[in-house]
């Protein structure tokens, strides 16, 4: 069920909130034991907390509908981790903006949808907590970051999801799992109580089963808010007033330089599909150049992990979270001098607290911000940044959305690159340029592989044209079904 | 050639706060140095006259006015100190 349907379903009456919860709890407890798409669920609470929004409001556009939340956004008094060792016990003093608005309209918040740890991967392989699967094929991964908030929307053991998206993060997993993914425009939704990983990237976004959903929740979450001063000082427009709208005359971009060696040749003649079906919708196609996108890969793993390594100076054991435990003082890597104590608590402490790809991405982007190198790789990055921006901004002179495939290949086994990082940070060659340029980009299902997989596309439009990409993505839903296909597992 | 030595990595480890075990220090030198080399791919692209972007919104010293307002209360945070002491949080010793 959507939220819009259930939503419908509320007002006339025709539902209960609480057996709808009931119902999507004994799913949960049916299925994620073997997908992980949850860290945790305490069915408890979240009866009480519907019980409490039922009682007390308000009524407002998602009254009694519970949303689930990835593990980087504060949940006051819930447990909010990460994914990460490190944020063991942390229990938010606050809500982070994006919750006080979904509070505001009535919604109950499902917390801890497993991610990789610290938003810090492309298949959700590296929480702390174990994988997440993909509803699917339970051998392959659901992408990721936002693994868990994709796989809850897909095998419906959620209703809708808020992910968070520094590279490709809400819209890869959407495009693994078969759902719809928004990461919106850099600064339309506040990231006040979004654990940071690349705070010039970040942005969060809805995971959603239909385009209408995706249209309604971030009409919720989105606008300034003065505890970030980077949200931006744009009118909200009426999102949902978008769908319906007639595309005929509106041009579409293919960038030759997204259909080249290494995509997977079913990704593309689905993409290239969808553009026939935006042709016949009365579109016009239209051919852009996007001539840097072969750097964006490089430019990105420079930028994010050196914001990474930044934000991630705070876990040190001393304010929240892991400390590990006082032990005999050990010698720091290399024939160093002794290091005192407080020092040496910092470096058990994030060594035992942090994993691998953490250590990996704190490693590279310390090592690129450190004296002697900041030219070479960090200012470089910020200038191909530039250029790639610009791509953009031409482009966006000649069509009203870019058509790209959200990613090259359909969902990839677990395991299968997990001991190659650079393939790794390969797979999200389609969604990175999206965050250095910080335009918005909605992936949605366009296809099958022949194995049965969802193959995703990405809709991409110039800063603060969420409006035109729900119009697009909305007629492009009308006229296919692929959102209406679900997983077996969702049969169940 | 490699790009990082071991030295190098031993020196990051050490800014960055990450106490590396032989293992790890071996296994992040060759990766990084992959990653490294990948990313050199940069110094193709003529940069001299570009100015870098650290930040896509045109926005520049958002202010708000000075005045008193709720906060959280002191118990909320030190709350979550994994050792804390009456109103301060405990740590190591910091001095020699």
């Amino acid at each position: 069920m959507t939220i819009h349907e259930l939503r419908a379903a509320i007002e006339g009456g025709r539902c209960d909130p609480r057996q709808v919860l009931d119902e999507l709890l004994e799913r949960i407890a049916q299925h994620n034991p073997r997908l992980h798409a949850y860290i945790r669920v305490e069915p408890e609470r979240l009866r009480a907390a519907l019980q409490e929004r039922l009682q007390r409001g308000p009524r407002g556009r998602l009254f009694g509908i519970p949303i689930t939340i990835k593990d980087n956004i504060c949940i006051q008094d819930e447990d909010t981790g990460c994914s990460s060792r490190i944020l063991t016990g942390f229990r938010p003093p606050y809500h982070a903006t994006v919750i006080e608005r979904l509070l505001a309209e009535g919604a109950v918040v499902m917390p801890r949808a497993n991610m990789d740890e610290f938003a810090f991967g492309s298949s959700t392989e590296s929480s702390h907590f174990g994988p997440t699967r993909n509803p699917w094929d339970p051998d392959r991964v659901p992408g990721g970051s936002s693994g868990g908030s994709a796989t809850a929307v897909a095998a419906d053991l959620a209703l809708g999801a808020l992910g968070t998206d520094t590279g490709g993060s809400i819209r890869q997993p959407a495009a693994f799992c078969g759902v719809v993914g928004l990461k919106p425009t850099y600064g339309r939704v506040s990231r006040y109580g979004l654990i940071a990983f690349a705070s010039s990237l970040d942005q969060i976004g809805p995971i959603t089963k239909d385009v209408q959903d995706c249209a309604l929740l971030l009409s919720v979450i989105a606008g300034q808010d003065p505890r970030d001063s980077t949200s931006a000082p744009v009118e909200v427009p009426d999102y949902p007033a978008s769908l319906g709208q007639s595309v005929s005359g509106l041009r579409f971009g293919v960038p030759k330089e997204y259909f080249v060696e290494g995509i997977d040749p079913e990704v593309r003649d689905a993409v290239e599909q969808a553009a026939k079906t935006l042709e016949r919708l009365g579109m016009r196609r239209v051919e852009v150049g996007l001539p840097h996108t072969p750097y964006a890969v490089a430019a990105y793993y420079i930028i994010a992990t050196a914001e990474a390594s930044s934000n991630l100076a705070r876990y040190d054991g001393v304010q929240y979270g892991y400390r590990a435990a006082n032990g005999s003082r050990l010698q720091a890597p290399g024939s160093r001098p002794p290091q005192g104590d407080l020092i040496e608590m910092y470096l058990r402490t994030r060594a035992e607290g942090f994993g691998p790809e953490a250590k990996r991405r704190i490693m590279l982007g310390t090592y690129v911000l450190s004296r002697g190198y900041y030219e070479a790789y960090y200012l470089k990055g910020l200038k191909v940044r530039t250029l790639i921006k610009r791509d953009f901004d031409e482009a966006f002179e000649r069509c009203d959305v870019i058509l790209t495939p959200t990613s090259p290949t359909a969902a990839f086994r677990l395991g299968e690159k997990l001991d190659n990082p650079l393939q790794m940070y390969l797979s999200d060659i389609f969604t990175i340029s999206v965050n250095l340029a910080g335009i918005p980009a909605l992936s949605m299902p366009c296809g099958f592989t022949a194995s049965k997989l969802p193959i995703g596309m990405q809709l991409l439009a110039a800063p603060f044209q969420e409006p035109r990409l729900f119009q697009v993505a909305h007629a492009y839903e009308q006229a296919t079904d692929w959102h209406r296909q679900t997983p077996a597992i969702a049969l169940n | 050639m490699a790009v990082v030595s071991r030295q190098d990595i031993e020196q990051v480890a050490l800014l960055a706060r990450l106490k590396l075990e032989e293992q790890e220090l071996a296994t992040f030198s060759a990766q990084l140095d992959e990653i490294l080399k990948y990313v050199q791919q940069l110094q193709a692209v003529s940069t001299d006259t570009i100015e870098p972007t650290s930040h896509v919104l045109p926005l520049s010293n958002i202010t708000r006015p000075d005045e008193r307002r709720p906060c959280l209360r002191p118990e909320a945070s030190l709350n979550l100190a994994p050792a804390r002491h009456g109103q301060l949080i405990k740590v190591p010793k910091v001095i020699e």
